[in-house]
């Protein structure tokens, strides 16, 4: 059962850096964005594309997967998210970027067929011997890169003007606009930014799991799960909710069952919900608009 | 005349914020009730807690000589408390009328209002009647959307006309739009007063308040300082600080 | 909604224009939906070639089922992807209770429609006594978990077949016609959830979930029993939803965890309605009717594969994007532009005070009937 809580701990850590990058798109532009759990998977595909193509690292094939999902995420922005006008806001933008997941998926089954793949590397397949537990080296690994590109974006978001835009459009955007901000500059960005962080979930998911253009379902839907259960829009949530519903996941799989699982994962954010409709850390609704 | 609203020593604070502390201040039956002071005096959050939106520290409200204990905005409505709010609140999408029908109460069940229609007769007229009153009765079939900023606060005193309130609170029905439907909320207020509804309103339009009101009562920091007829209340000194600052810093402000 | 009557409307000359015009609109798409409805009841008559029945039968359940989602999410403005979790109980449930009963394939099977509805909208109030009490964007969320719990569920409990799903007992009729009980039966279930939801548009207790669509604390405020309305139109949705599940079941002759709880069904649903006019009675009626027999036409096209996934997301962007109120909205609005038109041009008759296009966000989407 140790295992299961430092493997969850390990394994959140990742989760919870796509889930901020989920939740601080949600943040500043008020868009859910399911294309969040596609772009996950193209940068898994992007990084075995590198490395059996061209046999260039995992880790360091990430220097030109992450630049790309970013321009990929602005060009989704500018292109499609631009238009949405403010009514009806949230279900266009999650009707419009699941569209883009489809376009996406489509694209990716045409391309790289639909058998499953897995990246691969030495530090893939092999573990340490750690605090008498056998743990994957590329868990580790992934952890601590999660937790470096995370140190990044709080180190944009709290020391950089960049970051006191952003941070003021996800206050008031009425309020950033009138002190100078170009709020839409800010949205695109932090879309890119938060797309930027799938090319890094991508590619430890892709190490640690067999992926096809479907995982992509299954990864969305936990993110939101974790986006919500934290509290949208509350990157500090995100990442609390991402470490602690991977380790609740990996603990009942060896606990009880690994079908289980998944259905408690679930669960547990109803019964959050139940008690706490916004969230863990979510700010306190004024109205249920 | 009998006090119709008593408050009594409200304390509200949010967070850090003293919004309230010891205010009081009663309302007469029958009469218009003025409350001013400057931004911040705590005006919005006496209603709030009036009306229920808000729960307060301490303190006491009461209603027709009974107390009134959080009690949720539609209880408070029910009882005949009625509400506008600074900035307007309609139903955009809805029509005019369909603004109105929202408001009209009505003693069924839930499964029998699924059945019937929006409205019955009676209701139909009363509603057409009250948007006469206001003289909005021509756009009874437009989207409440489309409707002006001042025909919206029109809107809004019909609505919640509908119930019957025997007291309204009005929050800055004057602010924002221009004198002319400045005169005719005016007199409307005054026909309705003639009718016997009470009325307490918040305004920062000094004109307005001192023409229209009985009583006024001027808060500042979150409790009421002064409270008396406006002639009286205007020329009291603590309302200019309340206002200017210290009469000292009043009169080095040139060109005041 | 308006009175039968009104003599503000004919007797001044200065009423807006829209007053006596919607009048007149909706007489006129009532009677376009009249013959559109006659036209479909006959299809099966003319039609020799059983794929069109197969097309139709499918499309008649997705109007339904839009029409159903639009009921609720449409009016009260609270947008669920987790209706599937009505079409897929539906669908077990008949499935099951046919198995359990041992009944044959006979035409009493159709009478488990009507409780594989109920127990869809059994369901609906666990549900949505969870999900109804947070916030807009939570909502979306939280109904598509619940979807997938119970998607997982139906994986993993036992009677429900897990991933090998249930066989619902085979049609004990067979030839050229075999679609057609299927057809009407669905045909049955369409009528009912329009005359249903027009029904719920015209009430007392519609106007309140329009109202909580535009404000939900003022109509809090002034008495609308919020929870009490959101509830009632969440399972009013689940129980037409749950019926076109269980037909689905029936038809197709086997269900999996997967096709019956499906997440495409939950996005089709809302797309349809937004692409027909969200809010409107015509409008998911509209979007179904155009889009289910594409979506068919792809599927046997192309099948399920990559290139389908492409069209159908291309196709999606495309109507997002250009026609983002949906058609009936947006031929209302060219309409009255047009009207406006010809009278800036001096056409003479009604004076129109206010004839301006409202702000896009002031849309009164769904003012009136199938307007």
């Amino acid at each position: 059962m140790g295992t299961g809580v430092v493997d969850g701990i390990l394994t959140g850590g990742v989760y919870a850096l796509m889930a901020a990058g989920l939740t601080l798109i949600f943040g500043v532009m008020e868009v859910i964005s399911l294309a969040q759990g596609i772009f996950v998977i193209l940068g898994a595909y992007l990084s075995y594309s590198l490395e059996t193509h061209f046999g260039i690292d995992l880790f360091v094939g990430l220097l030109i997967t992450i630049p790309a999902l970013f321009i990929i995420g602005v060009g989704v922005e500018w292109a499609f998210l631009r238009r949405l006008k403010s009514q009806e806001r949230i279900a266009m933008s999650i009707l419009t970027t699941y569209a883009v997941f489809i376009i996406i998926e489509g694209i990716l089954n045409v391309v790289y067929g639909t058998n499953y793949f897995q990246l691969h590397a030495w530090y893939a397949t092999r573990s340490v011997h750690l605090l008498g537990m056998y743990l994957p080296y590329i868990y580790l690994f992934g952890f601590l890169l999660a937790v470096g590109l995370l140190g990044i974006m709080f180190g944009i978001l709290y020391r950089t003007r960049f970051g006191a835009s952003v941070r003021a459009a996800m206050q008031d955007r009425t309020a950033a606009s009138l002190v100078g901000v170009d709020v839409r500059r800010v949205a695109t960005i932090t879309f890119g930014l938060g797309t930027a962080t799938t090319a890094a979930g991508g590619m430890i998911y892709g190490a640690t799991n067999s992926f096809d253009a479907n995982s992509a379902e299954d990864l969305i839907s936990r993110l939101l799960v974790i986006i919500v259960l934290g509290g949208l829009g509350s990157i500090g949530g995100a990442l609390a909710a991402g470490v602690f519903m991977l380790v609740v996941e990996d603990v009942i799989a060896v606990v009880w069952s690994p079908d289980w699982s998944t259905v408690m994962f679930f669960i547990i954010l109803v019964v959050v919900l139940s008690f706490r409709p916004m969230g863990l850390f979510g700010r306190q609704a004024a109205r249920a608009q | 005349m009998s006090d119709l609203l008593v408050v009594d020593g409200l304390e509200k604070s949010f967070g850090g914020l003293q919004a309230l502390s010891g205010c009081s201040l009663t309302l007469e039956e029958g009469s218009i009730g003025g409350l001013i002071g400057p931004n911040g005096s705590g005006k919005t959050t006496l209603f709030n807690i009036v009306t229920g939106y808000v729960r307060s520290d301490a303190g006491a409200v009461s209603f027709k000589g009974r107390p009134l204990v959080g009690g949720k905005p539609d209880q408070v409505f029910a009882l005949g408390i009625g509400r506008t709010f600074q900035l307007t609140r309609i139903f955009a999408r809805l029509t005019v009328l369909e603004n109105m029908l929202v408001a009209t109460q009505r003693r069924e069940g839930w499964l029998r209002s699924m059945v019937r229609g929006s409205e019955s007769t009676v209701e139909h007229e009363r509603a057409m009647d009250l948007l006469a009153f206001v003289g909005l009765a021509r756009l009874w079939d437009s989207s409440a959307g489309t409707l002006s900023y001042g025909q919206r606060k029109l809107l809004e005193l019909a609505y919640v006309l509908i119930a019957e309130p025997s007291v309204i609170l009005l929050d800055e029905p004057a602010g924002g739009i221009n004198p002319t439907l400045i005169d005719e909320i005016r007199s409307r207020i005054v026909e309705l007063n003639r009718q016997g509804t009470t009325f307490l309103i918040v305004e920062h339009n000094m004109e307005f308040v001192m023409g229209l009101c009985d009583k006024v009562t001027v808060m500042d920091m979150g409790c009421a300082i002064v409270s008396g007829p406006p002639d009286q209340v205007r020329a009291d000194p603590r309302v200019l600080d309340a206002y200017l600052g210290s009469v000292e810093e009043a009169s080095d402000d040139a060109g005041e | 909604m308006s009175p039968a009557a009104s003599p503000a409307a004919k007797a001044d000359p200065t009423a807006p224009l829209g007053a006596v015009q919607s009048r007149a609109v909706r007489r006129a798409g009532v009677g376009a939906w009249g013959a559109i409805l006659l036209v479909i009841a006959l299809v099966p008559v003319f039609a020799d070639n059983p794929t069109i029945t197969s097309i139709g039968v499918f499309t008649l359940i997705f109007m339904a089922c839009a029409s159903a989602w639009n009921g609720f999410s449409g009016y009260s403005g609270y947008i669920s992807l987790g209706n599937g979790v009505f079409y897929g109980t539906g669908a077990y449930v008949l499935t099951y209770t046919a198995i359990r009963l041992n009944m044959s394939g006979g035409w009493s099977m159709f009478a488990l429609v009507p409780l594989a509805g109920l127990g869809a909208a059994v369901v609906a109030i666990p549900f949505g006594f969870v999900a109804l009490r947070v916030r807009r964007h939570t909502f979306v969320v939280i109904t598509i978990a619940i979807f997938f719990v119970f998607q997982l569920l139906a994986f993993n409990l036992g009677f429900t077949g897990g991933s090998s799903g249930l066989t619902p007992p085979t049609p004990n009729w067979v030839g050229a016609t075999f679609n057609n009980p299927f057809y009407y039966v669905a045909f049955g279930v369409l009528i009912f959830s329009i005359l249903l939801f027009w029904g719920v548009r015209r009430s007392r207790f519609g106007l309140h979930l329009l109202a909580i669509r535009d404000d939900e604390d003022r109509a809090r405020g002034l008495g609308v029993k919020v929870l009490r309305v959101k509830m009632t139109g969440f399972v009013l949705a689940a129980f037409v939803t749950g019926m076109g599940g269980a037909i689905f079941a029936f038809f197709v002759g086997q269900i999996f965890p997967q096709f019956a709880y499906d997440p495409v069904f939950d996005v089709t649903v809302a797309l349809m309605t937004f692409f027909g006019g969200i809010g409107t009675i015509s409008g998911p009626l509209l979007g179904a009717l155009i889009l289910e027999p594409i979506e068919q036409y792809l599927t046997i096209q192309y099948s399920i594969g990559s290139v389908y996934l492409i069209i159908y997301g291309v196709l999606f962007l495309l109507v997002l994007m250009f026609m983002p109120r949906g058609i009936v909205p947006s031929v209302g609005d060219w309409v009255r532009s047009l009207r406006a038109r010809k009278w800036r041009q001096g056409d003479g008759g009604a004076v129109p005070v206010v004839v301006t296009p409202p702000a896009p966000e002031n849309v009164p989407v769904g003012a009136r009937g199938p307007e």
